[in-house]
């Protein structure tokens, strides 16, 4: 039980977890979960308590059972007592004042990482105004490598996400080839397949991975596609670059999703084995996505964005090259509007980042959702400012196979000029080397066709001009 | 729109390859931004997708042309019915709802007589969903196919009137089925618009439904529409699944669409590589 005394009116709460969940801005997901406070009050009085509350409470009071998840169990058993001396005496709310305090340096950070839990972070982050948010993640430095480097300072990457409705393979090529000229793609080359089996998926690595050695792209590529399909992909020698698994919080939501903490493990193992990367061995590229959780009904009565956090717990697990939180994909009935997935968006690449991850965001919504390109132009800003390792790229913002919107190549160069941002440095040089770009910060695109893609070109019909 | 000065833009040579793809590639730019013409290109499809979603259900129109339908396939009149969720709002923000029938409609079905004495073969919901656009313009046509197919029925079963519920999410077909006693359902109901697709219809196909079911419990035929799947291939894609569902006893992953003609690759494979063999 939680108390919480205001003049002479005492508050009380059953469970860190109604406390956790009553004390969240309020988002449509916790309404449908029947979490939510019940008044702008409540909400406020449960985080004053929360504030009040000293951080190794987390340590000691499992939202989720340790007996029955094992999500709870890597959680507790990995944590670092050595990191975590640092802040072991502070509450939530001075908490948030030593991560924005002067002493809080991006080597500091870097410092407490291994101790602060997922649940430490999404209590802070409850706590914190968008603009708390920004500040501390943009002191949070995470860099990761594969074929190139993504996440130093000053650097914003991009994955190329060439969607088809039927996989058509010259479909595909040709968003391939918008995505780079327009300087996409050295997060990822990123293919969610429409049709998902191990053929198929086999056959868009064997594409991508010629794409990149015919060009010689400092790049990676990555068909998110089941953990298991990519594993029988290593088994047929195909080129897997990257693992893909879509994660949630809890074991129950990574059930749901057909998998479990070991068969990471596996997979990580796998790709590594490949011995792929030139500059770095990150082999893992995650999504998640608040909502998941309470959408597989495995939430265990916890709020969303707490679920979320957990998730980055999963992740650190296994040293990802990339986490990406599909931010607005979901739908209205857990992110309503813009105003939610900006908040939504900010809260997970913070916790994130806090936690120690390489965190990018699809800054995305439906058709449903009362969003519009506005918004997101807000989240784009907005997380470019906080220091997101990366975001999506894809023509013109329309997936024409997940039928959504995140963010187009033009976005990205639109934040790189304005925010004086470039590509990751391998990559940066790759497009001056090609006459991709005019200038060697990647922000110019050049005004004539590359030689190189010109021949490419030339293979093809001419097809009618819409 | 008329084309701008050309200074201003920059035309991306490669504009052509949208010919293999529905993707927005090519589109120029202006700096490094979108051109003022395919900016406003986006935002005509968004606001159209907005639209289908928001405007209502015209159900005045549509029950005028299913009681002609039914009158001419021997249906009695179609129904009209709702679920709990009592607007949009609500319903975008609690599925939950719009999956249950509100108490004036379960009235509505109980009294219309169809009670376990009298079990029918095949319920037909059309539910708004997610696009009104997709289901004004696509379910009467597609029912219109469907119910002129041969051997569409057993001999001798009993016929449900024809439903359509609004605010509606696919399992609201399940509650109705069970009031009718009927031994499969199917619901036709608008999809989630896609920014190029916002008329596209969803068809979902429950054996032995009832309240509780998922969707690992149904068969779903998707993007219905002039620009997609056409009602005919649909209707037969339909018949199929009936027949399997009847024969087998089930609906679901249990149940494969063997239908469905295989995909030919249209394009010109991956013209990003050199050719492997001299020349």
């Amino acid at each position: 039980m939680y108390r919480y005394t205001l003049g002479v009116q005492t508050w009380q709460f059953q469970t860190l977890a109604e406390l956790m969940a009553k004390a969240t801005p309020a988002r449509s997901g916790d309404r449908l979960a029947g979490v939510m406070a019940s008044t702008a009050e409540e909400r406020v009085v449960a985080q004053m308590a929360l504030a009040e509350l000293p951080l190794n409470t987390f340590l000691n009071d499992a939202l989720v059972p340790y007996e029955s998840d094992e999500v709870t169990r890597l959680i507790l058993d990995d944590h670092d007592k050595h990191a975590f001396a640092p802040i072991a005496h502070l509450t939530v709310g001075d908490f948030r004042n030593w991560l924005l305090g002067d002493q809080a340096t991006p080597e500091a950070l870097a410092g407490i990482r291994q101790g602060i839990t997922p649940e430490m972070a999404a209590a802070v982050s409850k706590i914190m105004r968008n603009q708390d948010l920004i500040l501390v993640a943009s002191r949070c430095q995470v860099t990761t490598a594969f074929r190139n480097t993504i996440g130093t300072p000053g650097r914003l990457s991009t994955r190329l996400q060439p969607n088809h409705p039927t996989d058509d393979i010259t479909g595909i090529a040709a968003s391939i080839l918008d995505g780079l000229l327009y300087g996409s793609g050295d997060a990822v080359i990123g293919i969610n397949p429409a049709t998902d089996n191990v053929a198929q998926s086999v056959r868009l690595m064997k594409m991508m991975d010629e794409v990149i050695r015919q060009y010689d792209i400092p790049t990676q590529s990555c068909v998110l596609t089941h953990v298991t399909n990519t594993l029988e992909a290593i088994e047929q020698n195909a080129p897997v670059d990257l693992v893909f698994q879509s994660i949630g919080g809890t074991e129950a939501t990574n059930r749901s999703f057909g998998f479990d903490l070991a068969t990471l493990a596996e997979a990580q193992s796998a790709a590594l084995s490949l011995q792929r990367g030139s500059v770095g061995n990150n082999v893992m590229y995650f999504e998640t996505g608040q909502g998941s959780a309470l959408s597989a009904n495995a939430h265990h009565g916890v709020d969303q964005q707490t679920c979320e956090a957990r998730a980055y717990g999963v992740a650190r697990k296994f040293d990802p090259l990339l986490v990406n939180t599909v931010v607005g994909f979901i739908g209205p009935e857990y992110l309503y509007d813009g105003r939610e997935i900006t908040r939504a968006g900010l809260e997970d690449h913070f916790c994130g980042k806090l936690l120690g991850l390489p965190m990018g965001c699809d800054i995305c919504y439906t058709n449903h959702a009362e969003a519009d390109q506005n918004d997101m132009d807000n989240l784009l800003t907005l997380l470019g400012v906080a220091g997101c390792n990366f975001i999506m790229g894809i023509p013109g913002s329309d997936d024409i196979m997940l039928n959504y919107q995140t963010t187009s190549f033009h976005d990205a160069l639109y934040l790189r000029r304005v925010l004086n941002k470039r590509p990751a440095p391998e990559f940066e040089q790759w497009l001056a080397r090609m006459g991709i770009f005019r200038d060697s910060r990647g922000q110019w695109p050049a005004d004539t066709l590359p030689e190189a893609f010109s021949a490419s070109l030339s293979r093809l019909p001419e097809g009618d001009d819409q | 729109m008329t084309d701008s000065t050309p200074e201003l833009v920059t035309d991306n040579p490669w504009r052509r390859l949208r010919a293999y793809t529905d993707a927005r590639i090519g589109l120029g730019r202006a700096g490094t931004s979108l051109p003022t013409r395919e900016l406003l290109a986006f935002q005509l499809d968004h606001a159209r997708a907005r639209d289908a979603v928001h405007l209502p259900l015209d159900t005045g129109a549509l029950l005028e042309a299913l009681t002609t339908l039914s009158a001419a396939w021997g249906l009695p009149p179609p129904l009209l019915l709702h679920s709990e969720a009592a607007d949009r709002v609500t319903y975008l923000q609690r599925p939950d709802l719009g999956r249950r029938l509100d108490a004036t409609s379960c009235k509505h079905l109980d009294r219309s007589g169809h009670t376990h004495q009298s079990p029918v073969d095949l319920a037909l919901v059309v539910a708004d969903g997610l696009s009104s656009r997709a289901v004004q313009q696509n379910a009467v046509p597609l029912l219109q196919a469907f119910l002129a197919l041969p051997e569409l029925a057993p001999a001798g079963g009993q016929r449900a009137p024809l439903c359509v519920v609004t605010q509606a999410r696919v399992a609201i077909g399940d509650d109705i089925a069970q009031r009718l006693n009927a031994r499969c359902v199917v619901v036709l109901i608008g999809e989630r618009p896609g920014l190029s697709s916002p008329d596209s219809l969803g068809l979902y196909l429950t054996w032995a439904p009832q309240p509780g079911l998922t969707d690992a419990n149904r068969n779903c035929i998707s993007n219905i529409r002039p620009g997609g799947l056409d009602v005919d291939e649909a209707s037969r894609r339909l018949r199929y699944l009936l027949n399997e569902a009847r024969r087998l006893n089930l609906s679901g992953v249990g149940l494969k669409d063997r239908s469905a003609q295989a995909v030919i690759e249209q394009g010109y494979g991956n013209f990003l590589l050199r050719p492997r063999t001299g020349g």
